[in-house]
């Protein structure tokens, strides 16, 4: 209990850390929202007058304190480039297309990668194991984004199974937009099956080396006894730390993903947000993902500490 | 002994792709720019093996000099990331005490994000670019070799040759680079190639983004994404690029997978 109030401890600390880290950063950067607002022909008393009214000239603290306060509220600002748009709306707009996107790839990755990383353990060696490590192998070296285009062409142009380009959104029609999501899903998920897969073969073939299991033959029980009663307990556990690495490769996934399918999500916001200079849009984005992945990260560690006992002394 | 397979088809893949990029900053069978209009579209044959794209420009000759940026980036990132690195990694490993567990906490937080959305994080603040895109790969491969040469350090820096040199009256610096480091290099080149493979994919998806390499200077990723719009019609255009870039990580990801064999 202790142990997991430290974490928490540090894990406010970090957030504090990436929190201010993003403000600076951004507000090192030449433009403002005084410029951006008055634009390039306005003289430099105009727009010494709007900072001082935004309070952009206050020291940066004072202003950090200001950002961080209302962001907490998500307030972020308004956007530079989508005139009268809250950064707020255009966020929310997006990301349940983007959360669909990466829970829709989650199950993909855990429905296929289990059982075949347990058949590649439980056949190591034999035709089954040999075939999934070559191909894996060959999968991860694929980029994301290239088997969206395979996608897209197989399915989408020859096939005809969805349109490409023709996103529904989920309010409008889940099914629809469920059936058009899968695809950009795939691509995402395969070389994230290939990891899962690896990882979750060496997990059990480690642990099939340890004392208690030969403990475990030696009472009589049958290989599939071994296997399912006995190791995968264990085997599975550091599978789930490795499941934060997989979120984080699966948001940053669906950023390059959207855009091969023109899905209108997240990633496809920052994408056009950092072409445009967009930073309050970008800022924001940035400190959300940077915190999802830092929480995600926290969550999984617990998660390890109250799954395995071990780890707790 | 047992071949590693691995590692000599790693090697060779390498290779292959390494010579045709080098040779394509020099020569290449058509100019990389060069348009044709009475040639558009072509698909793959004896004249143009990848066939060509929408403005009649030879598609292998743009895949061979576009690879050159691809490697250009990957050994910049690699070498700038992994000099860092080991240099961090090399003082704070040996010497410890609390910068020691800032720089580390630092490392946990950086390793926990993908390649590709940290590059993506330091490109909405430096701005899109070749020079960018190294720089901020560059930074983001620090932690890796960072990690693995203190704990080379952790573990060596208790052995009796290293105590035997401090009592020798061996400098610090030099203990740290001329004693220990050797030790690592297998490990380190290890970390280099899965840094190869990284690189190569988040340039790829930075210039698929538009985010990368600038036109015209053809790049790999760059050349999937204008192909998309002609999808349907020319698929080689897509697929042959699309390969160059699997092949390439390909070859990186099977070298560090014999450099891991070469170590056990």
């Amino acid at each position: 209990m202790k142990n997991i109030l430290q974490k928490l401890v540090t894990l406010f600390i970090t957030l504090f850390c990436i929190s201010f880290l993003t403000f600076t950063a951004f507000s090192v950067i030449p433009g403002d929202a005084a410029l951006s607002r008055l634009g390039k022909d306005a003289s430099p008393e105009q727009v010494e007058a709007l900072r001082e009214e935004l309070g952009l000239s206050d020291p940066l603290p004072v202003r950090y304190g200001r950002w961080i306060g209302s962001a907490l509220q998500g307030d972020f600002g308004e956007s530079y480039r989508y005139q009268n748009n809250t950064v707020k709306s255009l966020i929310s707009h997006r990301l349940p297309v983007t959360i669909l996107l990466a829970l829709i790839s989650l199950c993909i990755i855990l429905v296929i990668s289990v059982p075949l990383g347990i058949l590649s353990a439980r056949y190591s060696g034999k035709w089954i194991d040999v075939v999934s490590t070559q191909v894996t192998q060959v999968i991860m070296a694929v980029p994301a984004f290239f088997l969206g285009i395979l996608l897209t062409y197989i399915f989408g142009l020859v096939l005809k199974l969805f349109q490409p380009g023709a996103f529904i959104a989920p309010s409008e029609n889940l099914g629809a937009s469920l059936r058009y999501l899968f695809f950009p899903a795939l691509a995402v998920a395969l070389p994230k099956i290939a990891m899962v897969v690896r990882f979750l073969r060496n997990s059990v073939l480690s642990e099939m080396e340890k004392d208690y299991i030969r403990t475990a033959y030696s009472k009589g029980n049958s290989e599939n006894a071994v296997l399912y009663k006995h190791v995968l307990k264990n085997a599975l556990i550091p599978v789930v730390t490795f499941l934060a690495m997989v979120i984080a490769e699966i948001l940053a996934g669906s950023i390059v993903v959207e855009q091969v399918f023109s899905v209108p999500g997240l990633g496809r916001l920052l994408v056009s947000s950092i072409s445009n200079r967009d930073y309050p849009v970008v800022q924001a984005i940035v400190l959300y993902i940077t915190c999802v992945v830092v929480t995600m990260n926290f969550i999984v560690d617990v998660l390890y500490e109250v799954l395995d006992p071990r780890v707790r002394v | 002994m047992k071949r590693n397979w691995n590692l000599i088809i790693g090697l060779g893949i390498t290779a292959v792709f390494l010579t045709l990029a080098i040779v394509g900053q020099f020569w290449t069978p058509y100019g990389v720019t060069q348009m044709n209009s009475a040639a558009v579209n072509r698909p793959p044959s004896f004249a143009h093996w990848m066939g060509t794209d929408n403005f009649g420009r030879d598609i292998f000759s743009r895949v061979m000099n576009g690879s050159g940026s691809t490697f250009f980036v990957a050994v910049c990132t690699v070498l700038s990331g992994g000099l860092i690195g080991i240099l961090v990694g090399a003082v704070t490993g040996y010497f410890g005490g609390w910068i020691d567990n800032v720089v580390m906490r630092v490392n946990d937080i950086l390793l926990s994000f993908p390649s590709i959305l940290l590059a993506l994080i330091f490109i909405s603040l430096i701005g899109p670019g070749k020079y960018n895109i190294i720089i901020a790969l560059g930074i983001l491969f620090i932690p890796s070799f960072a990690r693995i040469v203190r704990s080379e350090m952790i573990r060596a820096k208790e052995l009796d040759y290293v105590k035997a040199a401090r009592i020798m009256g061996v400098g610090e610096f030099r203990i740290i680079f001329a004693h220990i480091l050797p030790n690592a290099w297998v490990s380190i080149l290890t970390s280099a190639a899965i840094g190869f493979n990284n690189a190569v994919l988040a340039e790829a998806s930075m210039s698929y983004l538009s985010l990368g390499i600038q036109p015209p200077q053809p790049s790999l990723g760059r050349m999937l994404s204008e192909s998309q719009a002609f999808l349907f019609n020319t698929p080689w255009y897509a697929i042959f690029p699309g390969l160059t870039i699997i092949f390439i990580i390909l070859g990186f990801s099977l070298v560090a997978e014999g450099l891991r064999e070469l170590q056990e």
